[in-house]
């Protein structure tokens, strides 16, 4: 149980420390953007000092001319309560309508990439781990390592180009009306195959290095050994006997991965012009729209620390070890 | 008179001996594997590229007009760009920022990471609690997107401040990695000994516990190098890193955005400016190939009881070609 509360704990710093630091890069760094925007609306503009407070206040949700800890309460209790202000680049549109609307795009584009990337990458895993030792084996390996290091906007501007000659969507998440029918399931899918293509390739090969691993491990184990005595047939020993032992701490690390979503396709999704949180995030960051970065900032951390969580929790319930105390 | 001489010889003798092993032998280990020698080549050719390479080939900012998108020729051995600059120049020019880049954060994440690693792991008690427990705290921050956050706010041009903001959290694996290290060492035989004969602890860590944790900080320093390039790469190619002159990012984005998204898909360029396109993407991909391969060589490298076998093998006159048994598990 003390476990649980140190973990829950941690999470709860953890929130709290990029909230802060948040903070302070956006009012009390020297230049911050606040000061900025308030002597440009004085000078500039000529506006009232009233004015211009209330003007910060509608886009930010404090008031700058408060005492400083006044403002970080009030700042905190906002994001908390999930008011991330208003978007200066949408002209005033609420960051959280903004988010609520292309969450969803991250959440079926990355949960479809991440368990076709994990499928692939583990059935490779296992394969290479049987192979182990051989010639085969060894070139994979090194394919993979390569392939692990190559850089996501790179296999995306590729399969942009592969896009462009070949007719397959390569802009955006639809092209007909949202509406239930097949035919804009269809169309989300199709847009979808090309971003998911480069997550998949980007990632699948970490799964795969890990698998093989981990299988490797397995393998030479007694009870591996029992079994091949047994004479059970190797496809019934690969999949029964190594594959489910060798994915369980690969399982963590998949719930982690998913924690990790929304921040995990910056590139792709920029570069698919695809309407998730990670291509609002570089939008705004372009346009210096601080209030839709904080927003979406906010939202990776808060998904991080849940996936994180989750992740410790299953494994607290999966590793007696842990729940014993041991580890 | 004879003591000074004395002094003398056993300094020849130990510079001679740090020569050779600091460099003599660790070259003769990556040339020995066929990865790392490859990577090491690779390595070197970049090197020149972004040392002399700027003064063979001279860059023109301004282009030529009459030349725009010219496919590879003699004259431009990679084509030009939608200005009409050659593509090969800027890739040379662009060379220095990133390896130094690089460089930087690679230097800055190791010594970081190895420094908490070390004090957690060493000092222990309340130091420990709170240096892990910060270390786990920044972990949680998933990198990417507080890179782009931290550069959004904090304007930097530099390559050392760039470097900054991209190891700001990449020292923490390092750290905690280190720290486990450290803490089984401290309870071998070795370091008890040290102990009692009553070694300073500057000279137990600097003598006796690092040399152990060396291949892992080795290997990290690659890796670190590798993710920096791909972070900077990236931030340089969505605008976020303000432009400068020739950056293989900045190129990427140029080629994206004004030669790539718009020019591709007209047929009238298409083919035209793939090679615009492709340039930096090999040459991001081929540094990236030269670090990895290099990896492959560290552990013989850094590892005290590895290094010495491997030597021992190579040196002894059979030991060249032992051939290997092979052996193939069937489970």
């Amino acid at each position: 149980m003390r476990w649980i509360i140190e973990r829950l704990l941690l999470s709860l710093i953890t929130i709290m420390g990029s909230l802060t630091l948040i903070f302070i890069l956006i009012r009390l760094m020297p230049g911050n953007p606040i000061d900025y925007l308030i002597s440009q609306l004085l000078y500039t503009q000529q506006m009232p000092v009233d004015a211009v407070m209330a003007y910060v206040k509608s886009y930010y949700g404090f008031l700058p001319n408060k005492p400083i800890h006044e403002q970080y309460i009030e700042y905190v209790c906002n994001m908390l309560r999930g008011d991330f202000g208003k978007s200066l680049l949408y002209l005033g549109t609420p960051v959280n309508s903004i988010i609520g609307h292309n969450l969803p795009w991250t959440l079926f584009l990355l949960s479809y990439s991440i368990l076709i990337s994990f499928i692939l990458g583990i059935s490779i895993g296992i394969f290479l781990a049987y192979k182990r030792g051989t010639k085969l084996d060894s070139a994979f390996t090194l394919g993979l390592t390569i392939l692990n290091s190559v850089p996501s906007y790179i296999v995306a501007l590729i399969l942009v180009t592969v896009g462009i000659f070949t007719g397959i969507p390569y802009r955006g998440a639809y092209s007909v009306e949202p509406s239930f029918s097949l035919e804009f399931i269809a169309n989300v899918f199709h847009h979808a195959t090309l971003p998911m293509i480069s997550y998949t390739l980007v990632t699948f090969s970490g799964w795969a290095l890990a698998m093989r691993g981990s299988a490797i491990t397995v393998l030479g184990s007694d009870y591996i050994v029992v079994a091949v005595a047994r004479g059970l047939s190797k496809r019934r020993i690969l999949t029964h006997y190594v594959g489910k032992t060798a994915i369980l701490p690969l399982f963590t690390s998949l719930v982690i991965s998913l924690g990790f979503m929304f921040g995990g396709a910056v590139f792709i999704e920029t570069i698919f012009a695809y309407p998730g949180v990670g291509y609002f995030l570089s939008t705004a960051v372009a346009a210096r729209d601080y209030p839709l970065i904080q927003g979406c900032f906010f939202v990776i951390v808060i998904s991080v620390v849940l996936g994180t969580l989750l992740a410790d929790i299953i494994y607290y319930r999966i590793d007696p070890r842990v729940r014993r105390g041991e580890i | 008179m004879k003591k000074v001489v004395i002094t003398q010889v056993t300094r020849a003798r130990v510079v001679t001996w740090s020569i050779r092993e600091a460099f003599y032998e660790p070259l003769m280990i990556i040339w020995m594997n066929r990865k790392s020698r490859i990577g090491l080549l690779i390595l070197v050719f970049y090197l020149l590229m972004a040392s002399i390479g700027p003064y063979l080939i001279p860059y023109d900012p301004k282009g030529n007009p009459l030349e725009i998108y010219q496919p590879p020729s003699l004259k431009h051995p990679l084509g030009t760009d939608y200005m009409g600059r050659d593509v090969l120049a800027q890739i040379v020019h662009g060379a220095r920022d990133i390896l130094l880049i690089a460089f930087f954060a690679a230097s800055i994440t190791v010594l970081v990471g190895a420094a908490v690693g070390i004090t957690s792991g060493f000092v222990g008690g309340v130091t420990d609690v709170i240096l892990v427990n910060f270390t786990r705290l920044l972990m949680t921050i998933p990198s990417l997107p507080l890179i782009i956050v931290l550069s959004a706010f904090l304007r930097v041009a530099d390559p050392l401040s760039i470097a900054m903001i991209l190891s700001v959290t990449a020292w923490t694996g390092l750290a905690l990695a280190v720290r486990a290290q450290v803490l089984a060492l401290k309870n071998e035989e070795y370091i008890e000994a040290a102990r009692t004969l009553g070694l300073t602890k500057f000279h137990i860590i600097f003598r006796e516990i690092l040399p152990n944790i060396m291949s892992y900080v080795a290997i990290n320093f690659l890796t670190s190098m590798v993710s920096a390039i791909y972070a900077s790469s990236g931030l340089y190619f969505l605008g976020i890193l303000p432009f400068t002159a020739v950056n293989w990012g900045v190129m990427l984005n140029q080629a994206w955005r004004i030669g790539g998204g718009a020019a591709l898909a007209n047929p009238m360029y298409a083919p035209k400016t793939l090679h615009y396109i492709l340039a930096p993407i090999m040459a991001i991909i081929g540094l990236q190939v030269g670090l990895i391969l290099l990896t492959f060589a560290i552990d013989e490298i850094f590892n005290p009881r590895l290094r010495t076998e491997y030597i021992k093998k190579l040196e002894s006159p059979r030991g060249k070609k032992e051939p290997q048994k092979k052996e193939r598990d069937q489970f």
